[in-house]
Order: structure tokens, then C-alpha cells, then sequence
């Protein structure tokens, strides 16, 4: 009895520092003008002020379908780069394979800092500074490696017979790559997109250095830059606004696919 | 097959690097395009100027932005690493509503690194924030905390944040080791009576340890070129000031790609050799200790 009274405080402990900070700073963002710096946790007057203010302030409609553009474009090109490179480096033997995606790997642990003023030279010569299709362009440095990384993974799971049949049928490739793989594939690109989608979601440091206007702004920079009439008094209501409309659907999404995720994570660190 | 997927990783990867590592021999301005680059050698690493010496190498502030990166990361990750293993050992056992507290603990990983920092840095908030009040009132202290700019407490703030954000992760890859592992070991160790801490350093923690040194270099990589939690933590503060941060500085903020660069190139020289050193100390011990997976 006190054993599993015990376990239970241990998993309420861990749920309330996991879940905490994210409840506190909903609560916040519902407080009004004053209520914010009088004590008490549960706003006393629940107002929606906050979140009006964020969209008033700044383009912030305008930031959320930045990042969704962007990181759903990213996430697109990632996976269909990736899925015939994964092909050839999961099923086809070659010279230097190994070497290949050690290489990959490598480079997915780059520090972003590396590579910021190659960036920004390469950027700014393709007359993509301050564009979304710049921010793109660089993030696929973040997500190619790890789509590739994963897909390889997941399709050295499947079963050598399978492309043998095909091959002795004639099937190229590209064919099975759309007849055989693709239909198995379909849990494992959907929680390969998804992992890159945040990855591309969350970047902050490409975001802050190539873009300039509030306009091209992604919503991890906007919200970086709320700033109040001073340095001291920042806006913490409408800053915890912002973050609860951006982290909600996140969390959303990671909790219904979860599942998805956490095969994700283990098959790209514990196997490689 | 593979051409389209590294030729874009030649382009977005290895160029802007090949360009980073030559900027830095360069006097390059940032708004110039590098066309105004002149080659200057070693300069931005180490010169000396009329007996003054100048460059990264001689600039305390690089140093200190060296030695805050490896508290933080060692800390942050040890500490991570033994949370992460708890987490995933109270998460391993059945208990109801377990699906749900899964869920529950995935959630600080899914939170963008900026909404992170940004709802701690309002809980530490010296005046207004959670945390002093709580420990105010519990009598822990007599006076508030300035949590985000006192030179200490600010490094305890940020890997405190960090600690909360990525031990999810550890907790995960633990979980899955941990579930993987046979369950007659622990009905064989339960029948012999073996006190379930023994059977804990002795059995789980060689099996999972493959695992675990994997994670803990996934981790240790990410967390030394640590960049958003600290800069919209505690911004260019020199107490907290991580390589990443100090590289960047240089490069936008001073707008020196030639110093920027340089500096850039030794964050990278830097996480190599941390990441040899920890394969290296992984690899040692296990030949050290052949024993060591006996149970």
C-alpha cells in the first residue's frame, strides 16, 4: 500500500513539472491589465484580451502561416529527396555506402553556427535574403540529413523478398519505390514529416539572421521580439498569448501521434 | 538514386561550411558579399599588434563563452541522463492512466525552444514570477532572486530549463531500451532474492547502456551548440554567453564575418573533439571492463 502510494506521488510529481509551466503560462495569458502582477494563480477576471493584443500588435496571422508554409514546404522536399536516396542506401549495395550516411549523419550534427555566414553569403547571392524560400533553402540543412537518416532505417526493416519479386518481374526502381515500398511506407513517412515539421517549426537561429521584416518574421522570432515600451516591462501576458497559440497545437499533435513519434525517435538514435 | 539528395547537401551543407572556414582567414565585412574580402591568414585567430595580441584566441570572452558551453552541457546532460533514467524506470512499471502520463511528459519536448525559455523566463521573473513567490512563501528565501541576471543563478536558470525541456527525450530512448530487455533476467533476479537496487546497477544498467551512450551523445552534441534558450534567456549576458552565442554576436551584431567565422570554425573544431573524447571514454570503459554485462 504505502509502496504504490509512493509510485502514485512519483508519476504526480512528474506530470506536474511536465504539464506545469505549460498550465501557467495559459493561466497568465488569461489574466487582465493589472491582474497579472497581483498574486493569486487563477486570473481573477478571465479575458481573451491578451490574444486580440498579439494579432493587433504584429503581423502575427501573417508569422503563424510563415511557419506553416515554410516548414510544410521543407518537410515536402525533405521526404521526396530522401525517399530515393533511402531506397538506394537501405536496398542497393554499393562502394562507399557506409561512408555515405556516416557522412549524413555528420552533418545533421552540425552546429547551425557553422555554417551562418556560408549561409547567409549563399542566400544573399541567390537573392533569397529575407524570403521564406532562404529560410527554406537553409533548413533543409537540418531536415535532409535526419528524413534520410529515418527513411534508411525504416526501410532496412522490411523484407528482402519483397523488391526480389519485382525485380524479377522487371519492375524498376522507381517503380518499386511507388508500388512496393510506398504503401508499407506510409506510417514511417508520416512520423518522419512529422519530427521534421518541428524540427522546422522550432528553429530559431537561421530564422533570426535571414529575415529582417516583421512580415517574413516565423512565429519562434516573433515571439522572441514582443517587446514592451521598455526593457523592463515586457508584455508577459501578451508574450504568453502568443506562446500558448503556437504550443497548443504542437502539443496537440505530438499527442495523437505520439505513437508514431516515439517509433520514430527510438528507430533514428537506439538502432543507429 | 542518391545525386539530387547530395547535391543539395553539397549546397546548403558543405559549401556554407567550406565558405565559413575561409571567411575566417578574411577581414570580410558581412555586407559586403565576401567580394571585399581580403586574405589576412591567422589574424582572426591570433595576432599580436604592437604587442597587444588580438583575435578569438585572445579574447577572454571566447574563454569564458568555452567554458560556460561545457558546464552547461556537462551538467545539463548529466543531470538529464540520471533524470531521464528515473523517469523511464517509474514509466516502465504498470500502473493506470499510464498511456496518459506518457503523454503527459512528451509535452515540455514539444514546446518550441523559445515558448519554453520565454514562459520560465516569466516563471523567474524577479518581481512578478511563480517561482520566487513559491519560495517566498515557503520561507526558502528572504529576498527575491534575480533568477535571469545574477551571474550564477542565471547558468542555474538556463540549465534548469534545459534540463526540464530534453530530459522527455532521454526518458523516451530509456524507456525503449527498457522494454526491450527479457523478463526472465528480473524473474531469475527476483527468485534469488536480489534487492531490486542491485539488480538496477547490475543488470539493467549494462543492458541499457548501449542505449544510453547513444542518447548521451545525441544529447551532449545538441547541448554544446546550445543557441535559442540561452539568447532569449539571458541574451548577450557574458555570464551565460555559450560559443554559439559568442560566434553569432561577433558575425551579426559586430558585423565581422572574418572574426565571426573563425570563431564559428573553433565551435566546430571544439564539438569534434568533445564528441571523439565521448565515443572514446564509451569504447574505454566497455574494453576496460569486459565483465562489467555479466550479471
Amino acid at each position: 500500500m504505502i509502496r504504490r502510494l509512493g509510485l502514485a506521488l512519483v508519476v504526480a510529481l512528474i506530470v506536474a513539472v511536465a504539464v506545469g509551466p505549460l498550465l501557467y503560462a495559459i493561466l497568465t495569458s488569461l489574466e487582465g491589465g493589472g491582474g497579472l502582477f497581483t498574486a493569486g494563480l487563477w486570473p481573477d477576471e478571465p479575458t481573451l484580451a491578451n490574444y486580440a493584443a498579439v494579432f493587433a500588435d504584429q503581423p502575427f496571422g501573417r508569422n503563424i502561416l510563415n511557419s506553416i508554409v515554410v516548414a510544410g514546404g521543407v518537410v515536402a522536399v525533405s521526404l521526396l529527396l530522401s525517399l530515393t536516396a533511402a531506397y538506394a542506401l537501405a536496398r542497393v549495395a554499393f562502394r562507399g555506402r557506409g561512408l555515405l550516411l556516416g557522412t549524413v549523419l555528420c552533418v545533421s550534427m552540425f552546429p547551425q553556427v557553422a555554417v551562418l555566414s556560408g549561409m547567409f553569403l549563399l542566400i544573399r547571392s541567390l537573392g533569397l535574403y529575407n524570403s521564406l524560400a532562404g529560410l527554406g533553402l537553409s533548413y533543409l540543412m537540418l531536415t535532409l540529413p535526419f528524413t534520410v537518416w529515418m527513411l534508411t532505417t525504416f526501410l532496412r526493416q522490411l523484407p528482402k523478398e519483397l523488391e526480389e519479386a519485382a525485380i524479377l518481374d522487371g519492375a524498376g526502381p522507381l517503380t518499386i519505390i511507388g508500388r512496393v515500398f510506398l504503401p508499407l511506407l506510409w506510417p514511417a513517412l508520416v512520423s518522419t514529416g512529422l519530427l521534421a515539421f518541428v524540427v522546422a517549426w522550432n528553429e530559431f537561429l537561421f530564422a533570426l539572421t535571414f529575415t529582417l521584416t516583421a512580415e517574413t518574421r516565423t512565429v519562434p522570432v516573433a515571439i522572441a521580439l514582443i517587446s514592451g515600451a521598455s526593457q523592463h516591462e515586457l508584455p508577459w501576458g501578451r508574450i504568453m498569448a502568443a506562446s500558448v497559440i503556437v504550443t497548443v497545437p504542437m502539443v496537440l499533435l505530438v499527442l495523437v501521434f505520439q505513437r508514431w513519434i516515439v517509433s520514430g525517435l527510438t528507430a533514428g538514435a537506439v538502432k543507429g | 538514386m542518391i545525386a539530387p539528395m547530395a547535391i543539395v547537401l553539397l549546397a546548403v551543407a558543405a559549401w556554407p561550411l567550406a565558405r565559413t572556414v575561409a571567411l575566417g582567414f578574411t577581414d570580410a565585412g558581412l555586407t559586403g558579399g565576401g567580394a571585399d574580402a581580403a586574405f589576412v591568414g591567422w589574424e582572426n585567430y591570433y595576432a599580436v599588434f604592437g604587442g597587444q595580441p588580438f583575435g578569438v584566441l585572445a579574447d577572454p570572452q571566447w574563454w569564458r563563452a568555452v567554458g560556460n558551453t561545457l558546464v552547461f552541457a556537462s551538467v545539463s546532460v548529466s543531470l538529464e541522463t540520471v533524470l531521464g533514467v528515473l523517469v523511464a524506470l517509474v514509466l516502465h512499471r504498470r500502473f493506470p492512466g499510464r498511456a496518459w502520463v506518457r503523454a503527459a511528459v512528451l509535452v515540455p519536448w514539444a514546446i518550441p525552444t523559445v515558448v519554453s525559455a520565454k514562459i520560465w523566463a516569466w516563471m523567474l521573473n524577479d518581481q512578478f514570477g511563480i517561482i520566487n513567490a513559491v519560495l517566498l512563501d515557503l520561507g526558502l528565501i528572504a529576498t527575491p532572486l534575480a533568477w535571469t541576471a545574477d551571474p550564477l543563478l542565471s547558468m542555474v536558470a538556463v540549465i534548469t530549463v534545459d534540463v526540464w525541456k530534453t530530459t522527455p527525450f532521454m526518458a523516451l530512448l530509456v524507456l525503449a531500451a527498457l522494454e526491450m530487455l527479457p523478463r526472465d533476467i528480473y524473474e531469475a533476479a527476483r527468485v534469488d532474492g536480489i534487492h531490486p537496487v542491485r539488480v538496477f546497477f547490475r543488470v539493467t544498467l549494462p543492458l541499457i547502456r548501449p542505449a544510453l551512450i547513444v542518447a548521451i551523445v545525441f544529447r551532449a552534441l545538441d547541448a554544446l551548440r546550445v543557441f535559442d534558450l540561452v539568447y532569449v534567456l539571458t541574451a548577450n549576458s557574458p555570464a551565460t554567453m555559450t560559443m554559439s552565442v559568442y560566434a553569432r554576436r561577433e558575425l551579426i551584431d559586430f558585423q565581422s564575418a572574418g572574426t565571426g567565422s573563425a570563431a564559428a570554425t573553433l565551435v566546430v573544431l571544439v564539438i569534434a573533439l568533445a564528441a571523439v573524447t565521448i565515443l572514446m571514454a564509451g569504447r574505454l570503459r566497455r574494453v576496460g571492463r569486459p565483465l562489467e554485462g555479466a550479471p
